[in-house]
């Protein structure tokens, strides 16, 4: 008796769910007014049992047969909201998060951090552009430390740092446990406006030793492009040829912290905006360091800041550890000097590697 | 050596009044001497108690009478001033910091009783660009020094400082480098700032600010008057809020100003004697100022007891200040609006929206403007 209750209860449930188009309950809507009928076919069945256990007591039966009816009712309540509460939640969660914001309560560090608004808005936005238009596949995830500091130290190149951004997503997104990976970023982009603000926001700040050592020090995964705007900015036809890994001193900021260097190689991000040309005058003018040409750009206007849609890979090697080192390591020029070129080895080498084993720029 | 005759300048203002009011609290310090242009409020007088105010320009030779006669052992130099309005004009202030520092300098390094010398400068000293590190430790360059105005006075009054401390290097010497102060009472360019309705901020920026409780800023002057911590200090609070962040904890609308039409609207706001923020304080408000306060802590020995954002909090609710808009009120009509929208959708019960929305109006009970229904 008790069992059919419950095939009852079920089956109404789902027949509430149904007009939801809830993911598994599609072959049942026709089932379930059989099943339906069978709820109003079995109570008077139940009642015949019960009258032949206890006897006369027809209160009882008239009782137990009423609750069979509102039974079909009730889950109708728990069980329908569910699926509609997905959204609300949805709603909720979006209205929690403005409340938030516009109260005030969240909490930045003194770089100027903001985890919630990180979280909730920066990450979303480069998400489609990670998974839908670059199709960014991670390789060597494993050779991120899970928690701890550590220095990733990546080639630059796509004339706007849309690299950057995409390593910031996938040490998010793809690694076992998310990490906020800080950047540390050229002061161009902290003295201009808009970007500057958001920039800091997200965690990033300005690449030099004492923000990088003060980083590394508290257990933060440190990103740094030192190949800089040589890097970002180098024509199409250098595509995946390191230019100068800057002046060694990111390896002096893991030297004095003892962090381990997690050489990370991007591949993809040439092609995005591919630069055949400069306009050096217009860019001096605006007090940049370049002014792309581009197939597209400036001549589509507006549609020639749209990235190509190439395949990207990014692969993190294996760490190079610099805590074996002697105390004062990072004020010895020459050991600086190897070590960065070993990393800068490292990269070049597996940016062949990944770059033989590619058909297609945009297919992979 | 515990101090037993104290010398502060600058009593008229808040920083000085208070410490001397505590000074003279302590039946272990013999005498308290105030000093200042201006005699202090009378609230202020009152709770100074015994000590005893002097009416004289530091900037006059007689300071120096002053501190020979009465025997002044500790002097305490916190009339630093960044109100060019209060001081009455830009070169009056100059004037006041700087002459006023050189004067008083003098008369301590001529004086064989004094054995103390505390000095309150201000972070500013830093300046503020996108190309110095997210915080500053004492030992930081500035990448770029202050232009002009109060930041240019404390750079130069700690250069005078530090040419005195090599003259008498018997005298010890503690420099306080405050951040911006702020607290329930504290009569600060900031604290004026946020009081503001609509708070003009610099479009495209977001300064980090970080802020130091008046009380604890006072607790701080106390400290380096009763012990001998001599060196440089950063002096502020823990954490950082953003400036779009404590606008809105404070209830106030931005208002975001293109940034070539700033100094503009800091003219504006200094005539109309809303906030007195000088052209350097202004820059302030693009890229913000952090210090490292490991040296306050570990060599000075003072944990500050609010955060920036406790002090920031303290700030509005003591000035009581009200939300301009009733943000609360729009998210709770969005959502109920959007649950309604949810709920009108085929297929959904239309039951838990009613339920929902008039328990979200009616617990707005914040008596600020009513929004449009």
């Amino acid at each position: 008796m008790r069992m059919t209750d419950v095939t009852e209860r079920n089956g109404m449930g789902d027949a509430e769910v149904i007009p939801l188009r809830g993911a598994g309950g599609r072959p049942r809507p026709r089932p379930t007014p059989r099943r339906r009928g069978v709820v109003g076919a079995q109570p008077p069945g139940e009642p015949a049992g019960g009258t032949g256990a206890s006897g006369t007591d027809g209160g009882i039966v008239d009782e137990q047969g009423a609750p069979g009816g509102e039974v079909a009712t009730i889950p109708a309540g728990p069980l329908a909201p569910s699926q509609p509460s997905e959204l609300e939640a949805a709603v909720s969660e979006v209205v929690d998060f403005l409340r938030r914001r516009l109260a005030g309560r969240y909490s930045v560090d003194e770089f100027g951090f903001d985890p919630d608004l990180n979280e909730n808005v920066i990450l979303p936005v480069l998400r489609p552009l990670y998974e839908r238009w670059f199709r960014v596949e991670t390789i060597g995830v494993e050779n991120v430390p899970a928690h701890g500091g550590a220095l990733l130290v990546a080639n630059h190149s796509g004339t706007l740092p849309l690299d950057a951004l995409m390593t910031v997503v996938a040490t998010h997104d793809d690694l076992p446990t998310p990490r906020n990976l800080r950047m540390l970023a050229a002061d161009l982009v902290f003295g201009m406006p808009g970007f500057g603000a958001v920039a800091r926001k997200a965690g990033h700040t300005l690449a030099c030793n004492p923000d990088a050592e003060k980083l590394l020090g508290s257990g933060e995964l440190v990103g740094v492009w030192p190949e800089g705007f040589k890097g970002i900015g180098k024509a199409y036809a250098d595509r995946y040829k390191l230019q100068r890994f800057g002046r060694g001193g990111f390896v002096s900021a893991a030297l004095r912290t003892g962090v381990p260097i997690i050489p990370c190689s991007i591949v993809g991000a040439e092609e995005i905006y591919p630069k055949i040309g400069d306009l050096g005058p217009i860019a001096r003018l605006l007090g940049v360091p370049y002014f792309p040409i581009t197939p597209t750009w400036p001549l589509l206007g507006p549609l020639g800041l749209v990235p190509l849609p190439s395949k990207w890979y990014i692969e993190f090697g294996e760490p190079i550890r610099t805590d074996e080192f002697e105390p004062g390591a990072a004020d010895d020029p020459m050991l600086v000097f190897n070590l960065t070129d070993q990393v800068r080895e490292n990269i070049q080498q597996t940016l062949y590697r990944l770059l033989s084993g590619r058909r297609n720029a945009f297919l992979g | 050596m515990a101090p037993s005759v104290v010398l502060v300048t600058g009593v008229a203002g808040q920083l000085g009044g208070e410490l001397a009011a505590r000074l003279a609290a302590d039946p272990a310090i013999e005498r308290v001497l105030g000093v200042d242009t201006t005699p202090p409020s009378r609230d202020m007088r009152r709770r100074m108690g015994r000590a005893e105010f002097v009416r004289v320009d530091i900037r006059n030779p007689l300071i120096g009478k002053v501190i020979s006669t009465a025997k002044v052992d500790t002097v305490v130099h916190a009339s630093l001033s960044g109100h060019p309005s209060a001081a009455g004009g830009r070169s009056m202030m100059m004037e006041m910091n700087v002459i006023g520092t050189m004067q008083l300098l003098a008369a301590c390094q001529k004086s064989d009783t004094v054995g103390r010398l505390v000095v309150r400068s201000t972070t500013s000293v830093y300046g503020a660009s996108p190309r110095d590190p997210a915080t500053f430790t004492e030992t930081t360059e500035p990448k770029a020094l202050p232009p002009g105005g109060y930041a240019k006075d404390a750079v130069e009054i700690e250069g005078y400082v530090r040419s005195f401390s090599r003259r008498r290097p018997d005298i010890p010497v503690t420099t306080l480098r405050f951040v911006n102060l702020i607290g329930p009472r504290a009569d600060t360019a900031f604290a004026h700032y946020f009081s503001l309705p609509v708070v003009p901020v610099v479009l495209g920026y977001d300064a980090r600010v970080q802020l130091l409780h008046a009380e604890d800023a006072v607790a701080v002057l106390e400290r380096a008057t009763r012990e001998e911590l001599p060196g440089v200090f950063n002096v502020g609070a823990d954490g950082v809020l953003m400036l779009s962040q404590a606008v809105r904890r404070a209830g106030r609308v931005t208002l975001p100003i293109p940034e070539p039409l700033v100094p503009w609207v800091g003219r504006i706001t200094r005539r109309a004697r809303l906030v007195d923020f000088s052209p350097e304080q202004m820059r302030l408000l693009n890229y913000g100022r952090v210090v490292d306060t490991t040296k306050l802590k570990t060599e000075f020995g003072f944990e500050p007891r609010w955060t920036t954002a406790q002090a920031f909090d303290d700030f509005v609710a003591g000035r009581a200040l009200r939300p301009m808009l009733d943000t609360d009120r729009y998210v709770d009509v969005a959502e109920s609006l959007a649950l309604r929208a949810l709920h009108a959708l085929p297929g959904q019960g239309a039951a838990p929206p009613a339920e929902r929305e008039p328990a979200a109006i009616e617990t707005r009970n914040t008596p600020a403007l009513t929004p449009v229904r």
